[in-house]
């Protein structure tokens, strides 16, 4: 990221603002996730997301954040921005990606979510292993919580529950019949604020508008929610002032010269 | 078979508004948790069987006109989607009762 294209893009913005281009990945999973590959682990998944061209990654796992902190202390020095975050199950099977700016959000966020998460353990043999690990990719301990189940919070509860810490809720895949908001509920629920919906990588931004009409008028966006070193996409570019959940709501709204839109790659 | 011998048989809890549902005759019955197979596959007038709570399911039921949706397991809709319910026409029954159960019981009454 040069000055040019900083310079070029901040002529969108309003006086005195300078948008700054940032290529991002919001959904990726660590070795965290049971059904994350023992690859994804913070230094690769670092090394990997700079070589797609990411600079500002969130890092989603299954109802769990604990690998945050690993993979931003990776991060550091790289100029990539690593947001806190989490992929969580809803009562309704729904994945809904929970993005924040801060660990102190993240911390919040988890604590809520591990009072609505049921008290079963995870069995290895059956869903994977759940691993925290340090910086290094380092073992550090087991997740015995089992973390591929529901909890007990509606899409509505979790949206605004997000939206109440200053976080930022996307669901997540909804073109996928696995966990895809349009497959389990039909259509995108009315009486609460959805500020963008992402796309899987497996339908295109082009397609998928035809396919489901009622997504029509919602931001998309579209990650690559890698369970695999080649699963990053880094389509979405974003024209922000910083990196934060409060200028990515400008942007998917495209306000105050801040913008969405994506890349060929 | 009536609504309301539907509701004696299964001991179902109403938690909408009632209505006089002897007069409501369900056409046929059909079960899925995917909103998006109940708009595909249900037919006019159904009575549905589902696990979802979620206050899309009220929208689902007025536009296929379904006689009533049975939630199951003792899943609890909240008051906005009884709420809506109630302004939409819409039925919810309520049953302790798994899916499995409810769908065998209702095609023991002939609802097919």
């Amino acid at each position: 990221m040069g000055d040019g294209p900083a310079l070029e893009a901040g002529r969108f913005a309003p006086r005195g603002c300078i948008v700054k281009p940032y290529i991002a990945e919001l959904h990726s999973h660590t070795v965290l996730s049971p059904c994350a590959e023992v690859e994804m682990i913070p230094p690769l998944i670092v090394q990997t997301a700079i070589e797609k061209g990411i600079n500002l990654l969130a890092v989603t796992d299954h109802n769990a954040s604990a690998n945050v902190v690993a993979v931003q202390r990776a991060a550091q020095d790289t100029g990539m921005i690593v947001l806190p975050g989490m992929e969580l199950q809803t009562r309704e099977e729904v994945h809904l990606l929970c993005l924040f700016d801060t660990l102190e959000q993240m911390e919040a966020w988890q604590n809520l979510v591990d009072e609505h998460l049921p008290p079963l353990e995870n069995d290895i043999e059956h869903f994977g292993e759940q691993f925290v690990v340090d910086e290094t990719g380092e073992f550090v301990r087991r997740e015995t919580q089992l973390l591929l189940t529901s909890t007990d919070l509606s899409l509505e509860e979790a949206v605004r529950a997000v939206d109440s810490i200053e976080g930022l809720a996307i669901p997540a895949h909804i073109d996928r019949k696995a966990n895809g908001l349009l497959a389990l509920l039909g259509f995108v629920p009315a009486n609460v604020t959805i500020e963008a919906l992402e796309l899987s990588r497996h339908i295109s931004v082009d397609v998928a508008p035809l396919r489901y009409p009622q997504i029509r008028g919602y931001p998309l966006v579209r990650d690559g929610d890698a369970h695999r070193l080649n699963e990053f996409l880094g389509v979405n570019e974003f024209l922000l002032e910083s990196p934060t959940v409060a200028e990515l709501k400008l942007a998917l709204r495209r306000e105050n010269g801040r913008l969405h839109r994506f890349r060929t790659v | 078979m009536t609504l309301q011998d539907v509701i004696d048989q299964l001991n179902l809890k109403v938690l909408t508004q009632p209505i006089d549902f002897s007069a409501v005759t369900p056409t046929s019955g059909y079960t899925s948790d995917l909103l998006s197979c109940v708009m595909a596959g249900a037919r006019k007038g159904a009575l549905w069987v589902t696990l979802q709570a979620h206050l899309n399911i009220v929208a689902v039921a007025a536009l296929l006109e379904m006689s009533a949706v049975i939630i199951t397991e003792d899943a609890q809709p909240d008051a906005a989607t009884i709420n809506k319910a109630n302004e939409e026409g819409v039925t919810l029954l309520s049953t302790d009762k798994q899916s499995f159960e409810a769908v065998g019981r209702l095609w023991a009454t002939g609802l097919r």
